[in-house]
């Protein structure tokens, strides 16, 4: 079998009803163009991928508005002084340096997509072939009452890597006992569904070894259920009986205001008072995704699920947190096997490269105690539905050993080497 | 165990209306089936009764057991004829109650 007649294959059952497009392969110009935003779980792996297996054959850019990246999964370690800020902080040195692949630390601003340009902060504009966008989210802060981009600075997201993180730390170390956290969870879809619950596993870790016992954590959840549930209450009965208070909807009845200086939250039950709050707003794609016209009602943009093609443009793929992927949960590991699948599809386009059947995978581990963590995962493809559909999963059992919830922490510090030498080379 | 009490009552409400009380008791509940590292069994120790009174009369009681979770959250709704001072109580298995009360006025 030729590799076109296997990249057709791969096309037809993967593309579903993408509109065709003409391969540039040998169209006798310059080497085909692929803008990539975004050097995030996302980006990076698709910008890495598409020069490492192109031999040079393909002009790559990654636009990138930080010069160091500081990872958003892994960061409750940090919170629960399991890893330091450093160790999760990486730089674009290594894939700058690959030969084809330019590195533009920029912001980009728009996206023209009748002229196939996307313009930068800077001015420059940067003409594609195929655009890849890996935007990840934009808080939607006004999602919760009396929330703002001001009020993070006080009462922090940290629901993007970074700054946010080290406020949230620096405020979780500064608790003594006695005072209370009260955390406010988004509703469906956010990006990493088990982190609230592993945050406040890790914080109230903090508060137990320094035997603040009197403080408590009370999550205020727009949702009546959570990823991995059943494991959470289990390991905080266990380490933590006592400290921590997680509340529905049915109970609270929804956040009418929150107030960052007063430190309280107040909900159609009750008034919550924390001398820490931490407010994780709704969330939507990256805004230039959205203002690209790129997103649907739900704020997220629509895909084909054989592909991570845009449903709205052929020219435009989005990977990761901004895309809607199905039952792919927004996790760095979802985004990492979109952005491979995503650039397979690419070079079978540009480069008439076979194209394989999209297979995805996901795996979300928690940490709830030290050397205690859970998993949850499944596997994905395209579904006759059109969307992204699971084909088997796995979950961690409540009771398991000791030596079982070792074994998968440490599985979780090798798929994180793993991914970011993945994106970063 | 000492608990911390949240509770949504009306502080008014018309004759025969019928309005909603939702309280929210802070309590292990520890259920006594669970066991220590070292196969010990951790003590029960839950809030085993709920009561309220209206001036005085029952108007709901609830026999708790060992399956409900932590922080037992309960919803239920009365009516009154006259104003009067509502007593909300909770009893564990230590013997200990703790009460929460309210006066209601007539709207």
């Amino acid at each position: 079998m030729s590799a076109i007649t296997r990249r057709r294959f791969g096309a037809l059952i993967g593309l579903g009803a993408a509109t065709a497009l003409p391969p540039l392969v040998s169209s006798g110009r310059a080497r085909p163009r692929v803008v990539v935003v975004g050097g995030g779980a996302g980006g990076a792996t698709v910008a890495r991928y598409l020069v490492r297996d192109s031999s040079g054959a393909l002009d790559v850019t990654l636009v990138e508005r930080s010069k160091r990246y500081t990872s958003c999964f892994f960061s409750n370690l940090y919170l629960g002084d399991r890893r330091d800020l450093g160790s999760i902080t990486h730089r674009y040195d290594t894939l700058a340096a690959m030969e084809g692949l330019s590195v533009v630390h920029d912001r980009a601003v728009g996206v023209e997509r009748e002229r196939k340009v996307v313009t930068l902060a800077g001015g420059d504009e940067l003409p594609y072939d195929r655009l890849v966008l890996s935007p990840g989210i934009e808080l939607v802060h006004d999602s919760v009452p009396g929330y703002s981009e001001a009020a993070a600075g006080i009462a922090p997201h940290a629901w993007r890597g970074g700054a946010q993180t080290a406020l949230l730390k620096a405020k979780l170390d500064a608790l003594e006992n006695g005072q209370n956290i009260v955390m406010v969870v988004p509703p469906n879809p956010y990006r990493c569904p088990p982190g609230p619950y592993e945050r406040v596993s890790m914080m109230a870790h903090v508060l137990k070894m320094k035997g603040f016992e009197a403080s408590t954590i009370t999550i205020i959840d727009a949702k009546s259920t959570f990823s991995k549930q059943a494991l959470f209450a289990e390991g905080w009965e266990r380490y933590y009986g006592g400290m921590i208070e997680w509340l529905p909807p049915e109970i609270h009845g929804g956040v009418t205001a929150v107030d960052a200086r007063a430190g309280t939250v107040e909900t159609d039950f009750d008034t919550f008072e924390g001398a820490l709050l931490n407010i994780i707003p709704a969330q939507r794609a990256g805004a230039i995704a959205s203002d690209a016209g790129l997103a649907d009602d739900s704020g997220f943009c629509p895909i084909e699920a054989g592909s991570m093609r845009s449903r709205i443009d052929p020219n435009v793929f989005v990977v990761g947190d901004a895309s809607v992927a199905g039952a792919m949960p927004k996790s760095a590991f979802s985004a990492n096997s979109q952005a491979r699948v995503a650039a397979l599809v690419i070079r079978g386009e540009l480069l008439g490269t076979a194209v394989p059947r999209a297979d995805y995978a996901n795996t979300c581990w928690s940490l709830i105690a030290p050397e205690d963590a859970v998993k949850i995962g499944a596997r994905y493809e395209a579904g006759e539905d059109g969307t992204i559909v699971g084909t088997s999963s796995f979950v961690s059992d409540t009771g398991e050993e000791a030596e079982l919830r070792e074994a998968t922490y440490r599985e979780s510090l090798d798929w994180y080497d793993a991914i970011i030498a993945d994106m970063f080379g | 165990m000492a608990a911390r009490v949240r509770a949504k009552i009306p502080e008014s409400v018309t004759v025969g209306e019928v309005f909603t009380i939702r309280t929210l008791v802070s309590h292990r509940m520890e259920s006594g089936l669970r066991e220590h590292a070292d196969g010990r069994l951790v003590p029960r120790d839950i809030i085993n009764r709920f009561e309220a009174t209206f001036e005085g009369e029952r108007v709901f009681a609830v026999d708790i057991e060992p399956g409900i979770a932590a922080n037992p959250f309960l919803e239920f709704t009365a009516r009154i004829e006259k104003a009067g001072t509502l007593v909300l109580s909770w009893t564990d298995d230590a013997g200990e109650v703790t009460t929460y009360t309210q006066g209601i006025a007539l709207a």
